[in-house]
């Protein structure tokens, strides 16, 4: 996986709190957003699109052999692949119930996103969040 | 003194107006976004008011407030005055031929669904065409769609050129012939594009095919006259000239509106009313059912007072020179695509950079103060067609100045150096 992330959350929420003002926090999700991995072109299909999002998000999510899941997840606009990469901070490398157990809120509400994003962007967020617990939900629900 | 009917062969007028002082009369421009002065360049979804619009709102509330018709008393005497006198005002503002062919609405979405679920729903039938642009706002496509369901009617549509944004007019007789009702948009919302209404209205009387013009665009930027369009029906809103929001305008041909069944049930729009039958009243009441936006019409009134203060063509020409401004301006990034840039166009410039998504350049533009639209603009065919998933908008209005034009180009350059 990519170098970024070896960034946890609260390295990310220091590095948040260090940046003087939103515009350089924006410009440090973009700067996020172009070490995310992308996509495979074959990977941007439909069943993977994440509707809700003013950009175009495609999200998968594949069972590792350890019960926890590897997230992958692109976007055409690189605020949203910045967001993406927060996402994957929180939940990449975790368990199904750890995942249904964590909405994001905290995280969220410590970076200020819960109020520095437009309206329309946090409903965007909000979508990936649920999609994300959604495929989690639903592998519990099937036993491999 | 009837304005043109088409509004791209206007006479130079704007050298009279002190456009910098008119700014004076917007207390919203004088806000700061992110610490940085305020630069509006999203007047294509809505406008800003000015202090008249503002007060005479206020003033309404203050002293005349009360429900309109049939009122006994002083002040639903004073209020019905007022909601009656705005609609002498729309009506001349259009150059309608009376104040009777004047529907208030809630914008121009309202408008254009009254004239499919009364007009469209009573005279259309199974196997019927509806002929539109490829250019339409969802709110004058949507409502069509639902109608040609219900009833299973065709759609049909008149196609761009390309990313000059023109109507290819080539077929437009065959098109015509093959339809029954025509509804288009005046200006585009996306690509600026000024289509010749009263041409196409002409040659679509012609073949009898019934008129229906979108001018949400165009009736604060530009003169507009239905007797010049000579069209069936217009539809505006309030908001996007200098109005309230939740008002709008519907123009009805007298004897369309006459023979139209009602829009919607309830007071008002009746003569007597039985337990299992009603009379209906005569247009436009028929058409207003309820407790109407006295407040949303009075200041509209005092919004088209404001405009035609200014003058409608001046508007125009100067929402004309800040957007070639910009487009000169633009043309010099290295591969942008600009949409409709063709002769004549208005004051609304959208635009796709190669390396950076719009929603990225609207969302850090926002963070210096610079108010842009980025997205599909309730077009998503029409982007489709174009080919791309979202373009970032500048539109221009009359308060709008050369130094917030430099300023957006200034910020647009400096953002895009962060997604290169």
């Amino acid at each position: 996986m990519a170098k970024f992330l070896d960034t946890t959350v609260d390295e990310l929420i220091e590095n948040f709190e260090f940046l003087g003002d939103w515009e350089e926090r924006f410009a440090y999700l973009i700067e996020l957003g172009k070490k995310l991995p992308p996509l495979d072109e074959s990977e941007m299909v439909e069943d993977n699109r994440v509707h809700g999002c003013q950009a175009a998000v495609w999200l998968k999510m594949l069972p590792t052999s350890d019960s926890t899941f590897d997230i992958h997840a692109d976007s055409d606009a690189f605020i949203v692949k910045g967001l993406i990469a927060i996402l994957l901070m929180i939940y990449n490398g975790k368990t199904a119930e750890q995942i249904l157990a964590d909405d994001g809120t905290a995280t969220f509400a410590k970076l200020g996103l819960d109020r520095h994003l437009s309206p329309t962007r946090r409903n965007g967020l909000h979508s990936m969040v649920s999609r994300i617990k959604a495929l989690a939900a639903a592998s519990v629900a099937q036993p491999t | 003194m009837n304005p043109p009917a088409e509004i791209t062969n206007l006479a130079k007028r704007d050298e009279s107006v002190d456009w910098t002082a008119l700014r004076d009369d917007f207390p919203i421009l004088r806000e700061t976004v992110n610490s940085h002065p305020l630069v509006y360049l999203d007047n294509a979804a809505s406008s800003q008011k000015p202090q008249q619009v503002i007060d005479a709102v206020r003033r309404y509330y203050e002293h005349d407030n009360a429900n309109v018709h049939r009122g006994i008393h002083e002040l639903s005497n004073r209020a019905t005055e007022a909601y009656e006198g705005a609609r002498q005002r729309v009506a001349d503002y259009l150059n309608a031929g009376s104040r009777e062919e004047i529907i208030f609405t809630r914008g121009t979405t309202e408008g254009l669904n009254l004239v499919a679920n009364t007009w469209a729903l009573d005279n259309l039938r199974q196997g019927d065409t509806i002929l539109l642009t490829e250019m339409e706002h969802h709110s004058n496509l949507v409502p069509w769609q639902i109608l040609a369901n219900r009833i299973g009617a065709k759609l049909d549509f008149i196609e761009i050129t390309g990313d000059d944004g023109q109507l290819d007019l080539q077929w437009l007789d065959e098109q015509l012939a093959r339809a029954r009702l025509l509804s288009l948009t005046h200006i585009s919302n996306t690509m600026g594009t000024v289509n010749p209404v009263a041409e196409i209205c002409a040659r679509a009387r012609a073949a009898g095919v019934v008129t229906v013009v979108d001018a949400a665009q165009s009736a604060g930027h530009a003169p507009v006259d239905v007797q010049a369009i000579d069209c069936d029906f217009l539809a505006f809103s309030g908001h996007k000239t200098c109005g309230p929001t939740g008002i709008g305008v519907l123009y009805g041909r007298r004897e369309l509106l006459e023979a139209m069944p009602p829009y919607q049930g309830g007071g008002e729009m009746i003569l007597k009313v039985e337990y299992r039958d009603s009379t209906f009243n005569v247009a436009p009441h028929k058409f207003e059912a309820g407790t109407p936006n006295v407040a949303g019409a009075v200041g509209l009134h005092a919004a088209l007072d404001y405009l035609d203060a200014i003058g409608r063509e001046a508007i125009f020409e100067h929402d004309q020179r800040l957007a070639k401004r910009a487009c000169d301006r633009l043309a010099e990034i290295d591969g942008i695509r600009i949409f409709g840039l063709a002769e004549g166009r208005s004051g609304v410039v959208s635009f796709v950079l190669p390396d950076a998504h719009a929603l990225d350049l609207a969302t850090m533009a926002d963070q210096k103060g610079v108010a842009l639209r980025a997205g599909h603009h309730c077009n998503q065919p029409l982007l489709a067609k174009l080919g791309v998933a979202a373009t970032a908008r500048a539109s221009f209005y009359f308060y709008n100045t050369e130094a917030e034009v430099d300023r957006f180009i200034e910020v647009l350059l400096s953002v895009r150096k962060m997604f290169v």
